[in-house]
């Protein structure tokens, strides 16, 4: 061979890729929380994703067994520490249910405001970190200004700033104070009225933003119910499914408000852009309902049913489902009769969200799978429990 | 359909595979089935004429102290209606078959109660622990579970901060 042709092989050796496995976390800026994803790459291209959970498993459903069930309550928190507020109402809910409890008026509108605020807070910090993992650092910044008013809010009704423990089998823990049916006025307005368009004309439609998301990460509808995809990440493929509205709980069927679904605003039905994007569309929704319930609300009444110090549910099994901000939460909950459960199932959103990585991560680049991953809202501890 | 009629055909496509079939609290219906007719009763419900039981809400297992029961919650978009497939599995090395053909999501819930109950799920394509380490031993959501005291030289024990 001539010399030419020996430069050529020794640079096509030099540059040449070979597969390689890589580990991505358990500490990795783009992993929201403690979660290993084991990567088999060809250069920057990803040929083969394996999740591997567990690091966050602290035993929530043997604890569960061990307790009474009122005092299962602040456990609920730690199940999702961004949404504390719709788990604690998801577990009191099934337990109300089994044990044929009534919950007054008054409390149910309180966990609804604090539940649909808990959402809004939520959707904050899903887009946010989405935005903050694709570089764009300055929206994440603002949502978190927001989300501040916000832990004022929820500190005015219940003391606590992040783990909540305001619902209680029952009722809630505490009536409002003074003052809050304003501050909380206000600040819906300003989100519904301001943040968002100023949100959205500062990155929602910044065509780089656009260019990253649109057509990645594409879910279609049947595999978005085959792998049992739940919330904004089943909305996001164009089912319009909401567990408010279709096996409504609490008193979500008093309130007017739409259910946004992906249609394919800048790419394919299903795509990472459509599942940002039902995020920012369901903020406004929560301020719609937020508005009826703080002006449906009666001035007076109790906010706590009279319960036993210890209670005692009927023998039975259920299982409810109630729609937190990452998807379905769903307890199945099997009760012997006794002052403990015999067992709870805690069936979460990003559990199946993130199953379905494997499947759609497969010839996407690694700097795509950092968003396929900020667009599903995982939130590590929801999958281990 | 309602909860009646859709109870009435229910016992009717079923027939053999049934064991019992009752109302649950919250609009549920509890179908109570033979552990080895699970593939094709799974298969009935989501493919059968005017079911299409095509979602998969939520899997688990349970100690139920005689034997262990795997649970398997089923909604349908069409009928708007949710159903509870229960199957009962015996003391002595609990073993079922696998759905992974039928519903391909279930892969993961499988392993949890793999892990948890080492319930065995025969056909399933990749039968490993999913939250705990590979090298634990026993499964900690039986009733008979025993703590270990040590892990890998880390102390299990809980001790008070305040002696």
């Amino acid at each position: 061979m001539k010399a030419y042709g020996k430069r050529e092989a020794a640079i096509t050796d030099k540059f040449s890729t070979q597969e390689m496995v890589l580990s991505m976390g358990p500490h990795h800026p783009s992993t929201h929380g403690v979660l290993r994803l084991i990567l088999q790459t060809d250069g920057e291209m990803i040929v083969n994703v394996t999740p591997d959970v567990g690091f966050l498993h602290r035993g929530l459903e043997k604890i569960a067994e061990m307790v009474p069930y009122q005092s299962f309550m602040p456990f609920t928190d730690r199940i999702d520490y961004l949404s504390s507020l719709n788990c604690n109402l998801g577990y009191a809910i099934t337990v109300e249910r089994l044990a044929g409890i009534e919950v007054p008026e008054k409390a149910e509108y309180l966990r609804v405001i604090g539940a649909e605020l808990t959402r809004m807070a939520s959707h904050f910090v899903g887009a946010g970190a989405l935005l903050l993992d694709l570089g764009a650092v300055t929206p994440f910044v603002h949502a978190l200004r927001e989300r501040e008013t916000y832990n004022t809010l929820i500190e005015m009704l219940c003391g606590a700033r992040l783990t909540h423990n305001y619902v209680r089998v029952g009722g809630v823990s505490h009536d409002l104070p003074s003052g809050f049916r304003e501050e909380a006025l206000k600040f819906v307005d300003h989100i519904e009225h301001e943040f968002i368009k100023e949100f959205n004309d500062l990155i929602s439609f910044n065509s780089i933003l656009i260019n990253r998301l649109k057509d990645v990460g594409v879910i279609s509808r049947e595999q978005a119910i085959e792998y049992t995809l739940t919330g904004p990440n089943l909305r996001g493929s164009g089912v319009k499914y909401d567990t408010r509205r279709d096996d409504t709980y609490s008193i979500y069927d008093r309130f007017d408000f739409d259910i946004p679904a992906g249609r394919g605003k800048f790419g394919t039905v299903g795509d990472c852009y459509d599942r940002y994007w039902v995020r920012i569309e369901e903020i406004t929704q929560s301020c719609r309902i937020i508005r009826q319930a703080l002006n449906q609300m009666p001035e007076n009444g109790e906010v706590r049913t009279k319960l036993p110090k210890v209670l005692k549910v009927q023998e039975g099994e259920i299982y409810v489902r109630t729609e937190s901000p990452r998807g379905q939460l769903g307890f199945y909950l099997m009760s012997n009769g006794g002052t403990r459960p015999d067992r709870l199932k805690i069936k979460t959103g990003s559990f199946s969200a993130m199953t379905i990585i494997e499947l759609i991560s497969q010839g996407v680049m690694v700097a795509d799978l950092v968003a396929i991953i900020g667009s599903l809202d995982i939130v590590a501890p929801e999958i281990d429990r | 359909m309602d909860r009646r009629e859709l109870i009435a055909r229910l016992n009717e496509i079923l027939k053999e595979a049934l064991i019992n079939i009752s109302e649950m609290p919250n609009n549920d219906i509890l179908i109570e089935i033979n552990k080895d007719e699970i593939t094709s009763v799974m298969k009935t419900l989501k493919e059968g004429p005017s079911l299409k039981f095509d979602s998969l809400l939520n899997h688990l297992g349970a100690d139920c102290k005689e034997g262990f029961a795997v649970i398997y919650n089923l909604y349908s978009f069409t009928l708007n209606q949710k159903i509870t497939v229960k199957a009962y599995l015996g003391r002595e090395a609990p073993e079922i078959a696998s759905i992974e053909s039928v519903f391909r999501g279930i892969n993961w819930f499988e392993r949890e109660t793999f892990d948890m109950l080492g319930i065995r799920f025969t056909g399933h394509s990749n039968l490993k622990r999913l939250l705990l380490p590979p090298d634990w031993e026993g499964h900690p959501l039986r009733k008979d579970y025993v703590y270990p005291d040590e892990y890998h030289g880390i102390d299990n024990k809980r001790r008070s901060n305040f002696r």
